[in-house]
């Protein structure tokens, strides 16, 4: 059982693991069966929020933070100088049922540094997932690392277990990869993607034939970019991201600003702030092209290979395109109102039920929530807010700058001025 | 102005809105039985809540709605916002003199105050399926306290009925004064009294079994080994996890020595 032993690993293989981002812990719909523990209902719970205001779903640890490799931005890399230690199989086990049982977690994200070599590795990883279905009956959810170079069968086994498969691609482009992680191949971790991708899709297509087909990875399976270590650009980023979710089937990328935590000189040095608003650009590009039908191309391209990072990429998009606007909420179909700045897709799908009942008005949008201070530069009402029309697009720019309180503001007042 | 006089159950208030049809009454407002002690107003209609009654209003509203409409309108009297009352009822009297569904009528302000008080429930009943952090006893009892603003247990219960299947459970709202227990085959609406000391170093030990200790303090390691100190974010800690929920989060409540 866990004793005082345990207490200093979890330390150790928490924070080694907390650069990982991903915390999702939804699109599983696994039922509790001949009732024993968890019942994932496909969507995600956050159970905690750390002081820096992400989600905590899940026990997220590294099973060893040993390593043969030398990754420059990795806090585990081989050269670097910290504790290491490492769980046994029993001891994850014990810690994921603890937890799950006092409401702590939604389940378990394991990961791993790679001891020996990468079957060596996935086995035991393998091994915690199957002990927990098998053995504990638990049916929360189960993220684990797919590591580079394991072999196919233990990736389909992995698949029966978890609810989720990664993968992290790490560096936007191979020639980044290539210089902070010389013991990485771009191919190997390009190959078990697809290995995945068909596996799902297989299993996939076997389940809708009978419903009693075993699942595999039913939540899909994502990676994760570190940004600001190298010198790509959005265009780069986002272009990767497009192929992982076009090309692998990919449910999520997540981008992870990097943490400056090494005096390598191929970094940025320690004390670099964390591009914390690039990041949060990323994510914005990223939501627009899943969810508001944007194409990479109309957020980044050759001319504009960088999002703008004092306003959101949609308004970027739509100042860039005022020839589209304004747009006449009451008769514009769902996709063009989505692509009005101020009003997300759940604005949107609201607008267009309201508007079955009456002729919306400027008044009916402030009640339903949405940022109309934005969006007023962007809709077509009669008098008086034909007014908006002659105004270029710097001016709205300057306009909604200066009436929002931007929390990055800060970060701005200065660099605005060097323009 | 009439004064409705209704015991402060939910049928209690279907009855309530049979009867206003029935008697005609115009320019209502409502109480619930004990705070209307007082007689501010000449007119009141005492309700005695008649499940018959309540029955027939819902079966009026069922095909009127969506059923995420229909539960909406419990849900919003989940709430308890001040004036929740006249807010369903409003709203059940445009569903009434409509031949079509309109909750997604979101031009009208009726639709709209429904909407947020249903929404401030579900939104609470999410967080409290988040933020129960269960005690395990000497005696393998599970117990997690709560004070919500909205009464949510009744809308959490199939959620931990089917998560902890194999556990029994019991989750109390200290601000209601009652709970929901699981005994591993259902779950029954208990009342009891919670000793206050219940966070206390000596209740810990005399009560709960010899790990519950040890698993409190990895959990808050873990909850401390997670954060990054470099991307510190008060702000956004504080807005998804509101202060008010603190006390009863282990995370957030530093360690009993």
């Amino acid at each position: 059982m866990v004793n005082e032993r345990v207490m200093e690993k979890l330390g150790i293989l928490a924070d080694a693991a907390k650069y990982d981002v991903s915390c999702s812990s939804a699109l599983s719909k696994r039922e509790n069966k001949d009732k024993g523990l968890g019942n994932a209902k496909g969507y995600g719970i956050c159970h905690a929020f750390t002081e820096d205001g992400r989600c905590v779903s899940l026990l997220k640890i590294l099973l060893t933070n040993h390593c043969i490799f030398d990754c420059a931005y990795c806090v585990s890399r081989k050269s670097n100088d910290v504790k290491r230690a490492a769980f046994t199989v029993q001891e994850v086990v014990d810690l994921t049922i603890g937890f799950y049982r006092r409401n702590y977690i939604e389940g378990l994200f394991l990961s791993s540094g790679i001891f020996d070599n990468a079957d060596y590795t996935m086995e035991r990883l393998v091994r915690i997932a199957k002990k927990l279905r098998l053995e504990e009956n638990f049916n929360g959810y189960i993220h684990l690392k797919a590591i580079p170079g394991a072999s196919d069968e233990l990736l389909k086994e992995a698949g029966i277990y978890a609810d989720r498969l990664s993968v992290n691609v790490e560096m936007p482009t191979e020639q980044s990869l290539k210089l902070l992680a010389p013991d990485k191949n771009h191919k190997d971790v390009i190959k078990p993607m697809h290995y995945l991708k068909n596996e799902i899709a297989g299993h996939k297509e076997e389940k809708k034939r009978n419903y009693k087909a075993p699942l595999f990875a039913p939540a899909g399976q994502s990676t994760q970019m570190v940004i600001g270590a190298t010198k790509e650009s959005d265009f780069e980023i986002l272009g990767m991201a497009d192929y992982f979710y076009q090309q692998m089937n990919m449910k999520r990328v997540y981008y992870s600003g990097y943490v400056p935590i090494s005096y390598d000189n191929r970094l940025p040095a320690i004390g670099t702030p964390v591009p914390i608003i690039r990041e949060n650009r990323l994510y914005q590009a990223d939501w627009l092209i899943r969810y508001y039908g944007f194409n990479v191309n109309e957020i980044v391209g050759f001319n504009q290979p960088n999002l703008d990072l004092d306003i959101d990429p949609k308004l970027g998009w739509a100042l860039r395109n005022l020839n589209q606007f304004p747009v006449d909420i009451n008769t514009a179909d769902l996709e063009l109102i989505k692509r009005i700045p101020g009003i997300g897709h759940l604005s949107a799908a609201k607008i267009v039920a309201a508007r079955k009942f009456k002729k919306l008005f400027p008044e009916d949008l402030k009640k339903l929530g949405i940022a109309y201070s934005r969006a007023k530069y962007f809709l077509a009402f009669a008098s008086p807010f034909q007014l908006q029309k002659d105004l270029t697009s710097l001016q709205i720019k300057d306009q909604i700058l200066n009436s929002q309180k931007s929390k990055y503001k800060n970060d701005f007042s200065n660099q605005l001025a060097l323009f | 102005m009439t004064q409705i006089i209704y015991d402060g159950t939910y049928e209690g208030w279907l009855t309530a809105v049979f009867e206003i049809y029935e008697y005609k009454l115009n320019d209502i407002v409502f109480a619930k039985k004990e705070a209307s002690a007082t007689l501010l107003f000449s007119n009141n209609h005492l309700v005695t809540t008649d499940i018959a009654k309540a029955k027939r209003v819902l079966e009026g509203l069922k095909p009127r709605l969506s059923s995420e409409g229909f539960e909406g309108i419990y849900k919003a009297f989940l709430s308890e916002v001040s004036q929740i009352e006249e807010i369903m009822f409003r709203f059940v009297q445009y569903v009434f003199s409509s031949s079509k569904n309109v909750e997604q009528d979101f031009g009208n302000s009726i639709v709209l105050d429904l909407k947020k008080a249903t929404r401030l429930t579900r939104k609470e009943a999410h967080r409290m399926e988040a933020f129960v952090r269960f005690k395990l006893t000497k005696d393998q009892l599970y117990y997690g306290i709560i004070e919500p603003d909205c009464d949510v247990l009744p809308l959490i219960e199939n959620h931990f009925k089917k998560r902890y299947a194999d556990q029994r459970w019991l989750i109390y709202d200290a601000k209601r004064k009652y709970g929901i227990y699981y005994d591993l085959e259902n779950v029954a609406v208990v009342e009891l009294q919670f000793n206050s000391k219940f966070n206390s170093a000596q209740y810990l030990t005399e009560i709960c079994d010899d790990q519950e200790e040890f698993f409190q303090s990895l959990w808050r390691k873990y909850f401390s080994s997670v954060n990054i100190e470099s991307r510190k974010n008060m702000k956004l800690h504080v807005q998804h996890m509101p202060k008010r929920y603190w006390k009863h989060m282990i995370e957030k409540i530093p360690e009993i020595k």
